[in-house]
């Protein structure tokens, strides 16, 4: 056999086998952190390794345990509540942002396109002790709408980059023939360009909201108040608490995780989309 | 240009300042603000404790931060603990990444599923991946050293991220793992492939497909069509995400310290500007660290710079 049809069975036997295995090593954490949360203490200890589901005896107890004690329904609202507004905020400041960028001729339009990117490199550990230093002056650290700001201020560099790339894209000439038809350049934005970029705008709503519900360092350095605990910071002090069964914290994960996967399955391809064009030009 | 075209272009401008104010005035001060205020930090002898101090805003600079940081009696040990991490885990992370990439490429069915999948640990909350892997891995319950030691496979449990090195050996040579710091580096690739992954597979599916068809004739083999056809189209952006992952890693926090709390030989940089700040209280030396930080990737981009530009010729 020559070259060519050997190498091919042995490249799909690799391809096939690898890709199992892949799945395999990505899936099981996720499949034993829902397995977990639904297996009582006394089993988990009586048969760790078992990696079936006991479907005929479910233990729901860790979720409503996790649910109704420990102040997490609060947390799961204060959470709610963050990034809600980092995302709005950030749809809001971004459009107006990127439209300018993509759109206006002013001085310094160039460089304010790199800046963003530039920014963007700063990272959060580095940001992180002087804003403490700042906001504890200031008496503000301990304070949701601080945090809204902090991850405004993180969303912002990346979300203005992908609106600028999508504006861009989209043919200048219906927003012409709305100016000339007597439109204002908002109510260019509001009634074309917005209804036009519903794909770009939902992907970084989704980019902006994992931020906001994933964040844990500035939510662990910034909050003190048990009453104001976002999930990452809610969830590492149970977990944190040694009394604590593993199948609280399992399930308490399986609640954090839920929102973010499913909404990134659902939009997945848009977020894909907007992240990766324009960064893989040349 | 006539003067109603001049007006038009500063009433523009007037706008776009307008548009743009409020995302620019949020990143200057939550972003370039901190930045500026860390340097003048790390070269003050400030505690947490005098932070209403006004002196804080005097101008009695010094160098203490840096030479505590600097002459610290560990400092070397967690510099090189901070490279071999970072330039592990960027290095792992692009590899799977890659190899994810290249077997996802082409059509199967369920590939959208399977693209699905495997950028969760991507975008799953790090508090959650964190635990459930600190619960895998775990002595007494995790199910890795339950099924080693049910199969005879291990004598003893393995503390996975809580225990420095671990002696074994091969065919009689001895030899010891930094065994926690291991563990954080997979747990690296495991969480970041993703990123690479996207990227490197939207950079294949715009490969050209004339280029394989004309290397297939010339009587390339496929592995040969990869040396040659598909290694080259990735190479910029194989050097771009190794970059960016190498930045990020380098200042990752979270991840260790969900891990391993920075115990048992994971003591990195990151972790340190942590320690100084809210173990010793000593905001001066946190931000002197911070600006040691700052400093290596400043090289590092430097570096990959020159190294690019000296290779482009050809």
């Amino acid at each position: 056999m020559s070259r060519e049809p050997l190498e091919q069975i042995f490249l799909k036997t690799v391809r096939v086998s690898g890709l199992v295995c892949l799945c395999l090593v990505v899936a099981f954490p996720f499949y034993w952190m829902i397995l977990s949360s639904f297996r009582p203490l006394e089993r988990m200890l009586l048969a760790p390794a078992h990696l079936l589901p006991d479907l005929g005896q479910l233990d729901l107890h860790a979720y409503k345990s996790v649910l109704l004690e420990h102040g997490f329904l609060k947390t799961l609202f204060n959470s709610a509540y963050v990034s809600l507004f980092t995302v709005l905020l950030t749809l809001a400041l971004a459009t107006f942002g990127g439209y300018a960028v993509a759109r206006l001729r002013f001085r310094g339009r160039e460089a304010m396109a790199l800046s963003v990117l530039v920014i963007y490199m700063f990272p959060a550990i580095v940001l992180v002790v002087p804003l403490y230093v700042l906001f504890s002056l200031m008496g503000l650290r301990d304070s949701l709408h601080v945090l809204i700001l902090v991850y405004l201020a993180q969303t912002l560099p990346v979300s203005l980059y992908m609106l600028d790339n999508y504006f861009r894209s989209l043919p200048v000439e219906i927003e012409s023939a709305g100016l000339v038809d007597g439109c204002t350049r908002f109510g260019v934005i509001w009634r074309i360009v917005i209804p036009l970029s519903v794909p770009a705008l939902a992907s970084v709503a989704l980019y902006a909201f994992m931020i906001a519900w994933n964040e844990f360092l500035f939510a662990f350095m910034f909050l003190d108040t048990p009453g104001k605990f976002t999930l990452s910071r809610g969830v590492f002090q149970m977990a944190d608490s040694v009394h604590l069964s593993k199948q609280l914290v399992m399930a308490a994960s399986v609640i954090i995780t839920l929102p973010v996967i499913v909404l990134f399955l659902v939009a997945e391809r848009q977020l894909v989309k907007g992240l990766t064009a324009g960064a893989l030009k040349g | 240009m006539g003067e109603g075209d001049k007006r038009f272009h500063d009433r523009e401008a007037g706008l776009a300042f307008r548009m743009l104010a409020p995302a620019v005035f949020t990143v200057l001060i939550l972003v370039l603000f901190p930045v500026v205020w860390n340097v003048w930090l790390s070269l003050k002898p400030v505690a947490l404790g005098d932070l209403r101090d006004p002196d804080l805003l005097r101008f009695d600079l010094t160098l203490i931060n840096f030479v505590k940081v600097l002459t610290a009696r560990d400092f070397g040990r967690v510099l090189a603990t901070t490279l071999v991490y970072t330039v592990s885990g960027s290095g792992l992370s692009l590899l799977l990444g890659l190899m994810a990439a290249l077997m996802v490429h082409g059509s199967f069915p369920g590939r959208a599923l399977v693209r699905g999948l495997l950028i969760s640990p991507y975008v799953a909350p790090v508090v959650a991946v964190t635990f459930v892997w600190g619960f895998i891995l775990d002595p007494q319950l995790g199910i890795v050293n339950w099924l080693g030691m049910e199969h005879g496979w291990l004598n003893r449990p393995i503390p996975f991220l809580s225990q420095r090195w671990f002696e074994s050996s091969i065919l009689g040579v001895r030899f010891s793992i930094p065994l926690a710091l291991v563990s954080v580096i997979l747990f690296e690739g495991w969480r970041y492939f993703p990123f690479a992954f996207l990227f490197i597979l939207a950079r294949l599916q715009a490969v050209p497909e004339d280029l394989y068809r004309a290397a297939a004739v010339d009587g390339a083999s496929p592995l040969q069509r990869f040396r040659h056809v598909t290694l080259p189209q990735l190479a910029p952006v194989l050097l771009a995400l190794f970059l960016f992952r190498f930045i990020w890693t380098i200042n990752k926090f979270d991840d260790v310290f969900l891990l391993t709390r920075g115990q048992s030989g994971t003591e990195v940089l990151a972790i340190r500007v942590y320690e100084y700040a809210f173990g010793e209280f000593d905001i001066g030396a946190s931000s002197a660290t911070a600006m040691v930080l700052f400093g290596i990737v400043a090289l590092f981009l430097l570096l990959m710079f020159r190294a690019t530009k000296t290779r482009t010729p050809d």
